[in-house]
């Protein structure tokens, strides 16, 4: 405090002073840009020396097309559409895929959390699948639904499924007790204590589960596509690979992980917006 | 006129250790608007009393009535403050004191309004708990619990987590809330300064198992000020009293 003097201070000056701990926003600014570059540096001395190398043919561009290579094939490959088409199908299996499981899960987590009945009836069962391995049922699928779209959604809605289920199990049940109690004494109804504590006390885990979804469900995506398929950015990974056109690989490799980065920031966007009020959440 | 009548209380807590005597024949009458502090060791069975009060806790042998009417678990009309503030962390200042009412509702919107200015919350509005001292989101609870017009407002060392500037002028601010609406308070404090400022009657309890030792009118004009006579006067009373039990516990406790 500082009160040289020893005088007292109205204590309400001091008190009504809110604890936000709130740097100047433009040395801020500065850092986040210095970080970034940064983190640049790295990237941009292994991409050239990449370059060089394929350049002066000490690797063979068939195994390492060079980075420029690489962005061509790109460009050639949008020009025609035909990127533009795979990675659509791509998408919407992914996103269909991903609602089918992850609305199942997200369902069945805040049942199986909200009752206990509910809970010892289906619980037992879901964790023992939770277990199987994804990839492990991929024979399995191909023998029930053979190669087209069935099992390919399935197996994304399977991965999908068991992160949400988990985390909204769970949020639900970490509920603070001393609220519950807060609840109780301000005569809440059981609506309003589901509106106002439970959900809003699961949310957090619940945008986790979502997150962990997303990204289960394009890990299972490419598994799917790679396991057999006519079209999508997988096929197209496969065919080229066949042909053996490392820098369409390349580039098709590359989608998947800018496409799994961008949805990852989506969900992050909105655990920013949403879970502002929390104490620990520095997004 | 009496508001809560308490008769042959008896509180006990069945433990792995086995039984503990938390409360024993206990005996209580407090008028309406009344300001009343409990004070007393640590394990004394003060919380217990409180939440017995409050509902919270219905298992027990004796009556315990309020206007007239046993009570049977928790309600609005009981309001309770928690030795913290126990906020609910996603909602802003003004949802947390509506709470289950809504914020559209003109009536709950300017009594909140009302209730802000009296806690001197106004411009706090908008701010979520992590925003907020521990004194400001205690005065937040206090709001929230006279939104509901309590018959009694429970108080459970509310200010205990506080420092010592912050715990004075939450008592002005409490002071002066009940200078307003006259809300019969029950406070629990340890201490002892605390507890002459405020009350009307300063209850001292006993522990082991926890009785009530000793009843003190505080019968000096408001506002009180702790440097006057009479102050330190009733200061050594309470402190006999502690004397006669050889508790020092609550003594080293409160600082002195
Ligand atoms: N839930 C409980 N289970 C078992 N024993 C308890 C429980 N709550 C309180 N007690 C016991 O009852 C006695 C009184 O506790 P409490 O009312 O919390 O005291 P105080 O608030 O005066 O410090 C203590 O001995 C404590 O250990
Ligand atoms: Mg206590």
């Amino acid at each position: 405090m500082d009160n040289k003097a020893g005088v007292l201070v109205p204590t309400s000056m001091n008190e009504n002073r809110p604890i936000k701990k709130s740097m100047s926003s433009q040395p801020k600014k500065v850092k986040k840009l210095d970080v970034f570059v940064r983190g640049l540096i790295f990237p941009i001395i292994v991409l050239g020396l990449w370059e060089l190398a394929g350049y002066t043919d000490i690797i063979s561009e068939t195994l390492l097309p060079r980075p420029s290579n690489i962005f061509t094939t790109f460009l050639d490959l949008a020009q025609t559409g035909d990127l533009f088409n795979h990675v659509q199908i791509s998408l919407l299996r992914a996103l269909g895929g991903f609602l089918i499981g992850g609305s199942l899960g997200l369902i069945m987590g805040l049942l199986v959390g909200f009752s206990n009945k509910v809970e010892q009836t289906l619980d037992p069962t879901l964790q023992m699948i939770r277990t199987v391995p994804t990839l492990a049922v991929i024979p399995l699928f191909i023998l029930w639904f053979g190669f087209g779209e069935m099992s390919k959604l399935l197996l994304i809605a399977k991965a999908a499924f068991f992160p949400l289920y988990v985390n909204s199990f769970l949020g639900i049940r970490s509920v603070d007790t001393k609220l519950f109690e807060v609840a109780k004494v301000l005569e809440f109804s059981r609506w309003k204590q589901i509106t106002n504590l439970i959900l809003p006390s699961a949310l957090p885990n619940i945008l986790l589960g979502l997150r962990l979804a997303l990204g289960a469900a394009w890990l299972a995506l490419v598994a799917a596509e790679l396991m057999g398929s006519s079209e999508g950015v997988g096929y197209l990974i496969m065919d080229a690979r066949q042909f053996s056109q490392t820098s369409i690989v390349f580039v098709g490799i590359i989608i998947f992980a800018v496409f799994g980065k961008a949805s990852d920031s989506f969900v992050r966007y909105f655990e920013r917006k949403l879970l502002k009020w929390r104490d620990s959440f520095q997004g | 006129m009496s508001l809560l009548e308490i008769h042959d209380l008896d509180k006990s807590f069945h433990t792995n250790n086995g039984l503990t005597h938390a409360l024993k024949n206990i005996q209580l009458t407090i008028k309406n608007g009344e300001f009343i502090t409990i004070i007393g060791p640590s394990g004394c069975g003060k919380s217990t009393l409180l939440k017995i009060i409050a509902g919270i806790d219905i298992e027990h042998s004796g009556s315990v009535k309020i206007d007239q009417k046993e009570v049977i678990g928790p309600s609005i009309d009981k309001g309770f403050i928690f030795q913290e503030p126990r906020l609910f962390p996603w909602f802003t200042v003004e949802k947390n004191i509506a709470a289950n009412f809504s914020l559209n509702d003109i009536k709950v919107r300017k009594k909140v309004d009302e209730l802000i200015k009296l806690v001197r919350l106004e411009g706090f509005k908008k701010a979520y708990p992590k925003e907020l001292s521990g004194g400001m989101a205690q005065r937040v609870a206090i709001a929230r619990a006279l939104l509901r017009n309590p018959k009694v407002l429970l108080l459970d060392e509310p200010f205990g987590a506080l420092d010592a500037f912050t715990r004075s002028h939450m008592q002005e601010v409490l002071f002066d809330i009940w200078q307003e609406n006259r809300t019969t308070m029950i406070f629990v404090t340890h201490d002892i300064d605390e507890a002459i400022f405020l009350a009307n009657r300063v209850i001292i309890m006993n522990a082991r198992p926890g009785t009530v030792q000793k009843v003190i009118r505080i019968d000096s004009p408001y506002p009180r000020k702790k440097s006057n006579k009479s102050f330190q006067d009733f200061r050594h009373l309470v402190l006999n009293e502690f004397d006669k039990t050889d508790e020092l516990e609550l003594v080293d406790r409160a600082g002195i």
